[in-house]
C-alpha cells in the first residue's frame, strides 16, 4: 500500500475545504439555539441561515424564497419528482426521464410505476447525449414533469439543459434536472437554464455529507416528503441542519468564486488523462461525450479485465477510482449508464471512473496513467478473454 | 468489499496463474455477461494424480481469489480426491466470502470439473462421480434471484 493517496473519486465526494470546517464549528459550539424558537438566540441563528439562503440562491441565479434546504440531492429528486407527480395527478400520470439518470431519479421513477404512473425513458446516443426531437417526440399531453440529469456522475455528458426545459415549457410540463454534479463546477443559472426544478448536494462542492438543496420555480405546488413544523416554509418540516447549511453556502461561494481556474485546471488534466491513456493503453475506450463532458470526469473501459480487480489494483498503489462493473456494486449487472450508450456487458465491466478535484495535479495523474498501464497489463495477462483474443480464439463462453 | 485479508493476499498473489502448453485437461465457465470467466488447465499424470494446474481468471477480486485457492488445493491431489473439493471448501480456505460473492466460489468448483471432463473426454474414460459441469453457473443463479 502506498503511502500517498491520490484520490480520484471526486464525484463520489470531495474532502470537506478548511474554510468551510471553520465556518461551521461556532454552529457547534456556541450558536446552536433553534432556528424556530421566538428569543434571540434562536432568531440570530434563524438570520444567518436566511443569509445562507440568499447567498446560494444568488450563486443559482435564483431568489431565496424559491430554495430549500434538504438532507442530500437523493431526497431533492425524490422530493422534485414524486410530491409533484402526486401533486398533479388531475393533469396527468405520465412521466419523462432518460435511460442514464442516477439512481436517486431513475428509482424514483421506478416508484412512480408501480403506483399507476407512466414513465417514457428517453434513449441516449453513443456519447450520452440526448436528442432533442427524441425528447420532444416523448412529451403528451398528460405528460406532468421531465426530469433529466444536467452532467452525468458516471460518464461526465453534460445535455443540453437549457434547449430541452424550454422544449418542455412549450409543452406546458414541468422540468426538474438533477445538478448535483454541475452546481460548484460550472455555471449553473435556474434562470438561463429555464428550469423549474434543480437539485443540488453539498458534498460534491467540497461541503460536507448531508445537506443538499432543492429550487422550485415560484407557483410551482409541491410540498416536500416530511410533515411536522413549519420550516423550510412548510414545505419541508424537520427543524434545519444549521451547522450543514451555514457550510455549504461557504463552500458554494468558494466554489463559485474559484469556478472558471478550477473548472480549467481539472479540464487541462482530464484531458491529459485520457489522451495519456487513450494512446499509451490498447483495446480501451473513452465512455461519455468527448467535449461536453464535466470538467474532472474520465471514464474509460478497458477491453479483458473486471473492474473491481482494476480499482482494487489500483488501491493498492494509493489510487481511489470508481468502477460501474457490476462486481463493483455488488449486482449481476454493470451500470445501466454504460449500458444506454450501447457498450456491451463485458466491456461495461471492465470500465474505469477517475474524477479529478482541484487538488489533484499532473504529477498525481502521470503517476496515475503508469498504475493503468501496469495493472491493466498484469489483469491481461490474467485474463482467459485476453488470451483467447491473442490465440485469434473466440471466447469459449456463452456471450448472449 | 468487506473481502477478508486471505482473499486480499490470493488476490493479490495469485497461485497457480498462467496457462500449460498440451494439458491433460481445460475447462473454461462463466460468461463475460455477468463479468467472471474461470479456466482451469490440469496436467495429470499416469497414476492420475494432478501434477500441475494453472488459471486464469477474468473477474472480481473473489474470482481471482477462489482461482488461486482452488488449484492449491487441487495440486498434487488424485483426480478421485480433486473432484472431492467443494466451493464451500474453497469458501473457507479463504476464511469466507462476501455472501454476494459466493457464486464466485461456485465457479471456481465448476472449472475444475469442467477440466477433468475435458480430460476425461480426451481419454475416452469416465471419472466415477462426474457430471458434466454447467458452463455457465449464472443460469442457475438467475434462476435463483428472480
Amino acid at each position: 500500500m502506498q503511502d500517498k493517496i491520490i484520490y480520484l473519486d471526486n464525484a463520489a465526494t470531495t474532502a470537506v475545504a478548511p474554510e468551510v470546517i471553520q465556518e461551521m464549528l461556532p454552529y457547534f459550539e456556541r450558536y446552536w439555539g433553534n432556528p424556530s424558537s421566538l428569543y434571540d438566540f434562536g432568531q440570530q441563528v434563524r438570520a444567518d441561515i436566511t443569509d445562507a439562503r440568499t447567498r446560494i440562491a444568488a450563486n443559482l441565479g435564483a431568489s431565496a424564497d424559491n430554495l430549500y434546504f434538504t438532507s442530500c440531492g437523493t431526497e431533492s429528486n425524490n422530493w422534485a419528482i414524486k410530491e409533484t407527480m402526486f401533486a398533479y395527478q388531475n393533469k396527468g400520470r405520465h412521466f419523462v426521464t432518460s435511460s442514464i439518470e442516477h439512481h436517486a431519479t431513475s428509482h424514483s421513477a421506478e416508484w412512480l410505476e408501480k403506483r399507476g404512473c407512466e414513465v417514457s425513458y428517453v434513449k441516449v446516443d453513443h456519447n450520452g447525449l440526448i436528442n432533442l426531437e427524441d425528447f420532444r417526440a416523448a412529451l403528451r399531453p398528460d405528460t406532468v414533469m421531465a426530469s433529466i440529469i444536467h452532467g452525468n456522475n458516471e460518464i461526465g455528458t453534460i445535455q443540453p439543459i437549457a434547449e430541452l426545459a424550454a422544449i418542455a415549457r412549450e409543452h406546458k410540463v414541468l422540468f426538474h434536472t438533477d445538478a448535483v454534479q454541475t452546481v460548484g463546477h460550472l455555471p449553473v443559472n435556474v434562470e438561463d437554464l429555464g428550469v423549474d426544478f434543480l437539485s443540488a448536494s453539498g458534498h460534491k462542492f467540497y461541503a460536507p455529507k448531508g445537506v443538499g438543496l432543492l429550487y422550485i420555480r415560484k407557483g410551482v405546488k409541491t410540498k416536500g416528503l416530511l410533515d411536522g413544523g413549519a420550516q423550510e416554509r412548510k414545505r419541508r418540516a424537520g427543524t434545519e441542519n444549521v451547522p450543514y447549511i451555514m457550510g455549504m453556502a461557504r463552500a458554494l461561494d468558494l466554489s463559485i468564486e474559484h469556478l472558471s481556474e478550477r473548472a480549467a485546471h481539472a479540464t487541462k488534466l482530464r484531458n491529459h488523462l485520457i489522451s495519456r491513456v487513450l494512446s499509451e493503453v490498447d483495446h480501451c475506450r473513452l465512455n461519455g461525450h468527448p467535449t461536453l463532458r464535466l470538467p474532472g470526469n474520465a471514464n474509460i473501459s478497458f477491453e479483458f479485465v473486471e473492474g473491481e480487480s482494476l480499482l482494487l489494483m489500483l488501491e493498492q498503489k494509493g489510487i481511489l477510482a470508481s468502477s460501474g462493473s457490476a462486481c463493483a456494486s455488488g449486482s449481476l449487472d454493470p451500470s445501466h449508464v454504460l449500458l444506454a450508450i450501447g457498450l456491451s456487458h463485458e466491456i461495461a465491466h471492465g470500465s474505469l471512473r477517475l474524477t479529478i478535484g482541484h487538488e489533484t495535479t499532473q504529477a498525481d495523474i502521470d503517476y496515475t496513467v503508469e498504475a493503468i498501464k501496469e495493472v491493466v497489463a498484469q489483469l491481461r495477462e490474467m485474463s482467459p478473454l485476453y488470451e483467447d483474443f491473442i490465440a485469434g480464439r473466440k471466447a469459449v463462453s456463452a456471450i448472449k | 468489499m468487506g473481502y477478508t485479508a486471505k482473499v486480499m493476499e490470493h488476490f493479490s498473489n495469485p497461485r497457480n496463474m498462467g496457462e500449460i502448453e498440451n494439458p491433460s485437461g481445460v475447462g473454461t465457465v462463466g460468461n463475460a455477461q455477468c463479468g467472471d470467466i474461470m479456466r482451469v488447465y490440469l496436467d495429470i499424470d499416469d497414476q492420475d494424480i494432478v501434477r500441475d494446474v494453472k488459471f486464469k481468471t477474468f473477474g472480481c477480486a473473489a474470482a481471482v481469489a477462489t482461482s488461486s485457492m482452488a488449484t492449491e488445493l487441487v495440486k498434487g491431489k488424485t483426480i478421485q480426491d480433486a473432484l472431492k473439493i467443494t466451493n464451500e471448501a474453497v469458501c473457507e480456505a479463504l476464511d469466507g466470502l462476501p455472501p454476494v460473492k459466493v457464486h464466485c466460489s461456485l465457479l471456481a468448483e465448476e472449472a475444475i470439473h469442467a477440466a477433468l471432463w475435458d480430460y476425461a473426454e480426451k481419454n475416452g474414460i469416465t471419472i466415477e462421480g462426474l457430471e458434466q459441469p454447467k458452463t455457465d453457473i449464472h443460469e442457475e443463479e438467475e434462476e435463483e434471484v428472480y
